[in-house]
């Protein structure tokens, strides 16, 4: 066999949540006109933006911290590979398995072996992006296994049968009422006489909830961080829902995306400052586990680690794009995003949405298959603003919208208009001549102070909605030419 | 100080009296400005819509303009940075080293307007006078990628006559974002909808900004709507005085009237 070289694989089509099956802009259309959505999420978005400003505003070496964290990052995506053969290494060693996913499907029918081996037909389920990332549920459903989202905001969206919008607060896009309809509707047993008053909803929740994590016999999680000298798994939370399916069942099921993995206990240090208050807004999130393999009769019993891939080594291969896998999933981009805040998070068609989620996906998925979401972004620069790592996203933004150029194996009207363009503005006297071309615009306007409403595509879709000013007779630096002679 | 003005492509061709008012400025200021007729443009809208390839010639084209400039000013924070954070990257990118050199002193020495007039050249009252409501908005790269700070409502603030109001929710984009505004029409315009709304609530007459690219996208929007409300630029501000208003400078609604530029008074 002759072996040819074909490309780090990426996540595989068919399986998992990273792919939309329509554009943004078409997505972004729907989500526009949804008044009630507007509503929810600039409410939800203002006060949590306002809340991260005020506790990260308080500690006094935040850059020295973010730096830190990105420091952090980059050296240990450098070495990648030593990291996680030293994280296996120590869960093996402490009692663990270890299973290791090159993607999606991999991942999915590990998981569904393990639970099988165990004879349930449940699981409880804490908070995980990588695990709705592959599709797990789905995946479990398939094979007979119900999957019980144990988070609140899941547990929201896994009843209405909806999608999550956000990383950290799935659920952003409903409000109160909508979610005591929600429950009314769907939750056995639940008080007809249940009342949007948040206390009540926890309530109601928390009774449904417990009779779950009380039969359950298997759990799976994902995991904020896992330190490889010391084969320990972190999770982050706030309800105390991932304490309960980390210590109840018998068995313990984590997926975890690769570059998940710290080298040290130390680099918790400066993890577990800067996550709480870039995601919550707040100083300390309420709850946050830490395991290290099995301790007999105390917690889960039967420890397993499933290492995911689906498309992260090949992220890392990217020189510029790499730097999202410093994300540690804290949605503070989300949440100052002007985008995102219109849009909501369904329009990105991932389980990764916003500015981290316009970056992440399409580099999972390979560009062309995510290609309209590096545009999905006027390049603010309010996301680096507040990124606890320093992610540059308008870079990576930027570098991915010429991936994507650059992928094209036919020639576009645009890439032409744009070749065309730089070759007339790379030539003064070209230029001149373009310019001039321009100018005589101002006769479309017939004397107005603006060009008509109704022009061809694609300037239509400026003039939609916005003026466009009659050109000037004379450019400025023809002008200044004439006035001093040269 | 002798100040090479680089228009930028927009300024130069849409509205032009920005670039004259930021001439008119320096001059009054006491400085020598030349205006190098090989200028384009920076390279930015190349870059950002993903044809950074196409941008080399672009910005050698510029390098080659501006080639032996003791100090480059540019009325855009957007084009400025441009100059600063992507023009010597894509020309390394594409292993064009000696340009990329270039291009990377050619930024050193390249400043927005209210930099230069407030770090360069220290001044903030700049012997401007402009009797009206003025809001300010501060452009998203003026404010993240360059960091002008307040410097711009230092020089308002010494401005005669005029009224600076707040700005609520200033720091939020107003949707232009180039080609953004054309290939997510539809989610810019949600954008400028709120941007306007905060203008609009200001009851300013004039709303201002370092960026005549913005700044079209927000007078097109408020144009379009009839509000009364212009936009004008921060330049020809500071360079209207009691004597005259900036050369051309409209006071029609939020556009750019169609005349000839005279030479100033």
């Amino acid at each position: 066999m002759t072996a040819v070289f074909l490309g780090i694989p990426t996540a595989p089509p068919g399986v998992g949540h990273l792919r939309g099956d329509r554009s943004f802009p078409d997505a972004a259309r729907d989500s526009l006109r949804d008044g009630q959505l507007r509503a929810n999420l600039g409410h939800a978005t203002s006060t949590i933006r306002a809340k991260r400003a005020a506790v990260v505003g308080e500690v006094p070496d935040w850059a020295g911290l973010r730096e830190a964290g990105r420091a952090i990052k980059a050296a240990t995506m450098a070495r990648l590979d030593e990291h996680l053969i030293a994280l296996e290494a120590q869960v093996t060693a402490r009692g663990g398995t270890v299973h290791w996913a090159r993607d999606a499907a991999e991942a999915n029918a590990i998981v569904t072996r393990l639970v099988q081996a165990t004879g349930a037909d449940e699981v409880v389920k804490v908070k995980s992006m990588a695990t709705q990332e592959i599709g797990l549920n789905e995946a479990l459903e398939a094979a007979g296994i119900a999957a019980h989202e144990t988070d609140l905001a899941e547990l929201i969206v896994q009843l209405g049968e909806d999608r999550p919008s956000h990383i950290l607060v799935p659920a952003i896009h409903k409000n109160r009422a909508e979610i005591r309809e929600i429950f009314l509707r769907t939750m056995p047993g639940v008080d007809p006489a249940l009342t949007d008053d948040p206390r009540r909803l926890a309530m109601a929740a928390r009774a449904h909830l417990r009779e779950r994590f009380l039969r359950a016999r298997v759990a799976i999680s994902g995991a904020n961080f896992a330190v490889a000298e010391t084969g320990t798994l972190a999770v982050v939370e706030s309800e105390g829902n991932g304490r309960m399916c980390l210590t109840l069942p018998r068995t313990l099921i984590t997926v975890m995306g690769i570059e998940k993995v710290v080298p040290t206990w130390r680099d918790l240090e400066v993890f577990l400052q800067l996550l709480p208050r870039s995601s919550t807004g707040e100083r300390m999130n309420p709850y946050t586990s830490l395991w290290a393999g099995v301790t007999p009769g105390d917690g889960p019993q039967e420890f397993h680690l499933v290492l995911l891939d689906n498309g992260r080594t090949a992220t890392l291969a990217d020189d510029v794009g790499r730097e999202v896998l410093h994300c540690i999933r804290c949605s503070a981009c989300l949440n100052v995003c002007p985008v995102y805040e219109r849009t909501g998070g369904h329009a990105y068609g991932s389980v990764y949405p916003g500015p981290i989620g316009a970056v992440l996906s399409p580099q999972l998925t390979g560009v062309e298959d995510n290609a309209s979401l590096p545009f999905a972004s006027s390049l603010c620069g309010a996301c680096y603003d507040v990124c606890p790592v320093a992610i540059d996203i308008p870079s990576i933004l930027v570098h991915l919208r010429a991936e994507h150029v650059e992928a094209q194996e036919r020639r576009t009207a645009e890439a032409v208009v744009f070749r065309g363009l730089a070759r007339v503005m790379s030539s003064p006297r070209l230029w001149r001549l373009a310019q001039r071309t321009a100018g005589l615009g101002r006769f479309l306007a017939r004397g107005k102070p603006t060009l008509p409403t109704a022009l061809p595509p694609p300037a239509s879709a400026w003039t939609r909605t916005r003026d466009l000013p009659t050109p000037p007779r004379e450019t400025f630096t023809q002008a200044w030419a004439r006035e001093h002679g040269s | 100080m002798r100040v090479a003005l680089f228009a930028t492509c927009l300024v130069d061709t849409m509205v032009p009296q920005v670039a004259r008012a930021t001439a008119v400025l320096l001059e009054r200021l006491g400085h020598e400005v030349v205006v190098p007729p090989g200028q384009s443009c920076c390279g930015q809208m190349h870059v950002n819509t993903g044809y950074r390839r196409e941008a080399v010639p672009i910005v050698a084209n510029h390098v080659r303009a501006f080639a032996g400039a003791e100090a480059i000013v540019a009325p855009s924070g957007s084009c400025v940075a441009s100059i600063h954070h992507q023009q010597a990257a894509v020309a390394r990118r594409a292993g064009e080293h000696a340009l990329a050199d270039d291009a990377a002193a050619l930024a050193e020495r390249t400043w927005e307007l209210s930099q230069f007039l407030v770090d360069v050249l220290g001044v903030t009252d700049v012997g401007a006078y402009y009797p009206h409501r003025v809001t300010y908005h501060p452009t998203c790269h003026s404010l993240r990628m360059l960091r002008v700070g307040d410097r711009p409502l230092q020089l308002l603030r010494a401005v005669r006559g005029l009224d600076l109001v707040e700005l609520p929710a200033a720091d939020q984009c107003c949707g232009f974002g180039g080609t953004f505004a054309v290939k997510n029409a539809e989610t810019s315009t949600a954008m400028l909808t709120d941007k306007m709304a905060n203008v609009l609530s200001t009851h300013a007459e004039v709303c201002t900004a370092g960026d005549a690219s913005c700044l079209m996208h927000i007078g097109g929007g408020l144009s379009r709507l009839r509000s009364g409300t212009r936009t004008v630029h921060l330049a020809e501000i500071l360079a209207s005085t009691e004597e005259a208003v900036t050369p051309d400078q409209s006071t029609k609604p939020s556009l750019s009237r169609p005349t000839t530029p005279t030479v100033p008074a």
